[in-house]
């Protein structure tokens, strides 16, 4: 199992999936409605590293972190 | 050096902590950049999310970088709620001579705007609002859609 986080302003609380690559954590994801637009707009990181790339394998335990747009200062 | 405050920045204290952290280290020059909430479209005041592994080995990257230059970066900011004209970031470069510590301000404050995992949310009558109008998307946005 993977668990997937979703920081800052999505307000959702994180989830446990059953995924081996970022391509099945997208497909399992799309399936929520709610997420359409964040999944749009969010950066991706895998143990805190972001990633560019869905054909990363995932192993049990990872975590995977959606990063919306950002604006500090 | 990264520093994370509940709340607004105590700027003197904060500018002046690093002044005499720095006063022996034989740097020219000391370019702070102080970021004050301002007050427009009627909002209360500022709120912060921040993300701190991800903003940390951003930080430490961009310390890296500098420390080729011979030059060192320390920055502060608010997590939580910040009111008008407190303030919610600091950063600044020490560096032997101006000419990089010049340069290096800006790029690290224009990166610090697009990169960092930090959330901006508008105060209004005690509701927090995200600001994603104003949100940059970071690289690679987009990858699960």
């Amino acid at each position: 199992m993977v668990k997937v986080e979703f920081l800052g302003p999505i307000q959702k609380p994180s989830v446990e999936l059953d995924a081996s690559t970022l391509k099945e954590v997208s497909n399992i994801l799309k399936q929520d409605s709610e997420l359409t637009s964040w999944l749009e707009n969010c950066a991706v990181a895998v143990n805190d590293t972001l990633t560019s790339s869905l054909d990363i394998e995932l192993k049990d335990g990872d975590k995977i972190s959606l990063l919306p747009p950002v604006c500090g200062g | 050096m990264l520093e994370l405050h509940k709340g607004s920045l105590d700027v003197p204290t904060i500018l002046q902590k690093w002044y005499e952290e720095e006063a022996k280290s034989n740097y020219g020059a000391y370019i702070p950049f102080v970021g004050t909430v301002r007050s427009e479209d009627n909002i209360d005041g500022l709120s912060f999310d921040l993300y701190e592994p991800i903003l940390k080995s951003w930080f430490n990257a961009w310390q890296a970088k500098a420390k080729e230059k011979g030059a060192k970066l320390k920055m502060a900011h608010s997590e939580g709620d910040v009111l008008l004209h407190e303030s919610s970031y600091i950063a600044a470069v020490f560096s032997p001579k101006r000419r990089v510590a010049l340069e290096m301000i800006d790029e690290f404050v224009e990166d610090f705007k697009a990169s960092a995992p930090i959330w901006k949310y508008d105060l209004r009558e005690g509701k927090r609002i995200y600001a994603l109008e104003r949100s940059t998307e970071i690289k690679g946005s987009g990858l699960l859609s």
